[in-house]
Parts: structure tokens; C-alpha cells; sequence
């Protein structure tokens, strides 16, 4: 039984005149008639099913509908048309230091980070000495969250998300952070989880650590999939031939 | 239902446990604060008031109270409640919670002041000669309905606040007339049968009027008066909840 599986599923997104706008400026521009909306497919009839103990890298330029994507997939956004079925828990990285408040100390950022994901606070309890070994930061349990530095956070974030077994592991450029040994040792934890059964979706530019990592490549071009499969050298070679034709 | 919020109890305790911290963390009188501004507003109006209403309005210091006690406790409810969806905005578009949750921690905090004040209401009560008679329980089903009047007016605000940003601005507008009109430090005797019908249109005159019933005349209110306090917490806390349903995915292309 697949984990995850994302059958024919487009997604409209809206941009337009209507952000931060007050209601005097929507019921003037209405009036003149320049209150515009524009729509667009962000992403097209993107199909494709992940296994337990997959790792899917997507890849594509800026605007290629990645992150749209994994929005739909966390279930954040609903997809237009078609549907999004999963299996189990989901952990999403979607963006380090979201959801964490700068005012907080690392601690309470910590357990409400772990609310945030699910986390039951008895299982917080016992993890917490986990979480913060793991992201090295002993020394700054009681320091306020902005005091940390940016490498520092995003090692938080990724402490406290992959410290748990979730089923399905989203990843949105958050391995490419950190000093070159917590890089190394995120990765390896990330094989762990991998091995233990989950299925893991990452997104990143770097095409070097999608090659090594990933066992299967969705490839995203304008909301449209071009490649999708197992063959990830060749997808790899075909998109970096790709870039250089830009 | 019951399930869903078991599960979303620890997030809820954690967003109780932040809110309350930085909100209280520069104030060096924190949560006194809270109860000394609706002291000294009814201060103020004591002194300013008595003159023109106070002669022949009987209990006249519980009679303010119990206004401000109302009136401020909405204001605060309201206008917390307003930004919260758009404060935690990073949060809910990038992590899949719950959204009214942020509006329920915040209230929890607006609660606690409004128990603190009617602590502090009772001792008044005392000071006033008020008798405390068995009627008194009847107060927890308008502060029960004003509770949940105050959340639904809070889902409403602060997913229009996502929307148009000088809500906030007609709000405080808005605030300021209603209070005018909810009867705080004035009373309706001189107005025609009509006009004192009308006040009967401002739900929160209908809150403070169940409270001087209990309160200053002992009485219990009408069946007919509860079943109206019960439309008008309905009506807001369905309004609200429709919104969020409605409204849930498409929040995030406004922020």
C-alpha cells in the first residue's frame, strides 16, 4: 500500500491586487474597475505514488511549482482538482524558523515546534534531550530564540522534526543548511528515517545532493511534470542539460 | 470533535503558555494592568457621571460596572481576537494547524483578566450594599454566552482582518459608537417604549441589562430575554465558524 499518492492533482493559485489592501481600496478599485485577479496553475495534473522507504527529490527552476506542491502534499493547500491520499503522519519542513517565535527561549520554542508537528508532550518530554543534542545546542536551552544564529536555528528546526518516525518526511530546502558536519550528520539521519520505513520528499538545488540521496525524481517545469521515475542519473543529466540551454 | 481537540490539547497549551508570555514580558505591572484600566475608567466615570445620572439611578457605582465589566471585556476579546489569524499567519502557511486555535489561546489570556475584574465586581458589589442572593448562579449563562459571542465575533474579525487591513480602523470606530449606545453610564427610562425596545438590537446591551436584572434588581430575567442572548451568541459564533470553513484554504494567498 502506497503512503502517499497524488492522482491527476492541478492547483489554481491567485495572486493579485487583493493582498494588503483595505476595504476602501478594494470597494475604489472595484469601482474604477483596475481591481485585477490573476490566476494560474500552479502546478498541472502531477500524478505519482511514493512507497514506504522512498525518497523523491523534486527538482525544476524558481516558479516550477515545488513548493505549491509540497503545500498540497502537507495538506496547507487543497488541490483544485484531483486528490491528495496519505498514510500516516506527516512532518513538513517547509521553511525554517516558521512557526518559531524570537521571543521564546530555545526550550519553549522547542515544545511548541513539537505541538506544531503533532507531538504529544509526554513524548516531548522524552525526546527534548534528544532534540537538543542532536542539534547541539546545550549551551542555549535557556536563551531567547533571536539570539541564536540562522545555522543554529535551522538545526533546531531540523532536530525536532526528524527526531520522530513520521511516515512522510517533507523536505523544502532545509538539508543545504548548517556547518558542513551538521550537514553531514543531518544526512545521515535522514538515511536513518529512510530506512526506517519513511517516505521522504525533497526539494533542493542541489542537483550533487539529489543524485547521491534521492532513489526517484519528479521533474517540474511551469507547473507541468516533465520526468517523473527511478532513473535519477539520467533525469539529473537531462535537467542540468536543461539549465544550460536557459 | 472531542477527539480532534484531545489531539490539538498540547498545541493549544503551548500557544496559551506563548501568548501569555509575550504579552506580559515587558510590562512591569503585567496582569495588574489589566484590571487597574477598567478600575480606573469606572473611576472616572463615578466622578464624572454621578452628577447628571447618579441622583436617582439606584446602586449607581454597580450599575457602571456592570457596563464597563461587559463592555471591556468584548472590546479587549475583539480586538486581541482581530489579529491573531494574521499575527500567525508564518505559521499557519507553512505548518498545517488548526487555525482557530490562535484565536482560542488568545482568549484564554482575555478570560482570565474578565474573571480577575469580576472578582473585583463582587468586592464592589459589597462596597455597594449590594444583596448576594441564590440568583446570583444565573450570571454564569450570560458570561457563558458572552464568551462564546466574543469568540464567534473574533472569527468573524480576524478573517475579515486577513482580507481588508483598515478593519481594524472601522472597528475601533464601531467600538466607540457602540459603547454609546449599550447604556453604560446612562439609563434608558427617559427614551419612548420604541426607543427602549431598540437598545434590545445591541446585543451587548442585552448582556449588561441580564447583569443589572441579577445584580442591582434581583430579578430573573424572561425566558424570551435568554432566548435572545442565545440568537445573538448563535448567530456569531455560526457566522464565524463558516467563515473559517469557507475561508480556510484561501487565507493564505492574503498574507
Amino acid at each position: 500500500m502506497s503512503v502517499l499518492r497524488l492522482e491527476d492533482v492541478s492547483i489554481r493559485y491567485i495572486t493579485g491586487d487583493f493582498k494588503d489592501i483595505g476595504l476602501k481600496d478594494f470597494v475604489l478599485q472595484k469601482l474604477r474597475g483596475n481591481y485585477r485577479v490573476r490566476e494560474f496553475w500552479a502546478d498541472r495534473h502531477i500524478s505519482f505514488t511514493l512507497e514506504r522507504g522512498d525518497m523523491l527529490g523534486i527538482i525544476g527552476t524558481n516558479g516550477a511549482g515545488k513548493s505549491t506542491l509540497l503545500k498540497a502534499v502537507a495538506g496547507i493547500m487543497e488541490p483544485t482538482e484531483g486528490k491528495v491520499t496519505r498514510r500516516g503522519t506527516i512532518a513538513a519542513l517547509l521553511e525554517l524558523g516558521s512557526g518559531f517565535d524570537g521571543d521564546l527561549t530555545v526550550r519553549e520554542n522547542t515544545y511548541l515546534r513539537g505541538a506544531m508537528l503533532g507531538y504529544t508532550r509526554k513524548f516531548m518530554d522524552e525526546a527534548y534531550g534528544r532534540i537538543i543534542e542532536f542539534a547541539e545546542l546545550e549551551e542555549f536551552q535557556d536563551r531567547p530564540f533571536k539570539q541564536l544564529s540562522s545555522g543554529m536555528k535551522s538545526r533546531l528546526a531540523f532536530s525536532v522534526a526528524s527526531l520522530v518516525q513520521p511516515d512522510i518526511l517533507i523536505l523544502d530546502e532545509v538539508l543545504s543548511v548548517g556547518d558542513g558536519a551538521f550537514r553531514k550528520k543531518s544526512e545521515e539521519k535522514m538515511r536513518e528515517i529512510i530506512a526506517g520505513g519513511a517516505a521522504t520528499i525533497l526539494v533542493s538545488h542541489s542537483l550533487p545532493q539529489v543524485r547521491e540521496m534521492c532513489g526517484k525524481i519528479l521533474w517540474l517545469h511551469k507547473g507541468e511534470r516533465v520526468e517523473f521515475g527511478d532513473d535519477v542519473q539520467g533525469i539529473c543529466d537531462r535537467y542540468e542539460a536543461f539549465l544550460e540551454k536557459c | 470533535m472531542w477527539q480532534r481537540l484531545k489531539k490539538h490539547q498540547f498545541l493549544f497549551e503551548e500557544l496559551v503558555k506563548r501568548d501569555f508570555k509575550k504579552k506580559y514580558k515587558r510590562t512591569v505591572l503585567g496582569m495588574a494592568w489589566s484590571i487597574l484600566s477598567p478600575l480606573l475608567t469606572l473611576l472616572v466615570m463615578r466622578l464624572v457621571f454621578t452628577q447628571f445620572f447618579g441622583r436617582d439611578t439606584p446602586h449607581y457605582t454597580t450599575y457602571l460596572f456592570c457596563g464597563n465589566l461587559i463592555f471591556s471585556y468584548f472590546r479587549e476579546s475583539s480586538n486581541e481576537g482581530m489579529s491573531c489569524l494574521l499575527g500567525n499567519s508564518k505559521i499557519f502557511s507553512k505548518v498545517n494547524v488548526p487555525k482557530y486555535l490562535f484565536l482560542f489561546s488568545k482568549n484564554v489570556q482575555t478570560l482570565i483578566n474578565f474573571g480577575l475584574t469580576l472578582c473585583v465586581f463582587f468586592l464592589f458589589c459589597v462596597i455597594d450594599n449590594i444583596t448576594f442572593t441564590w440568583k446570583f448562579i444565573f450570571l454564569l449563562y450570560p458570561i457563558a454566552c458572552l464568551v462564546v459571542f466574543s469568540l464567534g465575533i473574533g472569527l468573524i474579525l480576524s478573517a475579515l482582518f486577513i482580507f481588508f487591513r483598515d478593519i481594524r480602523y472601522l472597528w475601533t470606530v464601531f467600538l466607540r459608537l457602540l459603547s454609546y449606545l449599550s447604556a453604560i453610564f446612562y439609563t434608558i427610562d427617559q427614551y419612548s417604549k420604541m426607543g427602549q425596545y431598540a437598545f434590545y438590537l445591541n446585543p451587548i446591551y442585552v448582556f449588561i441589562r441580564y447583569f443589572r436584572k441579577i445584580v442591582i434588581e434581583a430579578t430573573i430575567p424572561t425566558l424570551e430575554f435568554h432566548l435572545l442572548l442565545l440568537f445573538y451568541t448563535a448567530a456569531a459564533f455560526g457566522l464565524g465558524c463558516w467563515m473559517y470553513v469557507k475561508y480556510n484554504h484561501k487565507f493564505l494567498y492574503y498574507v
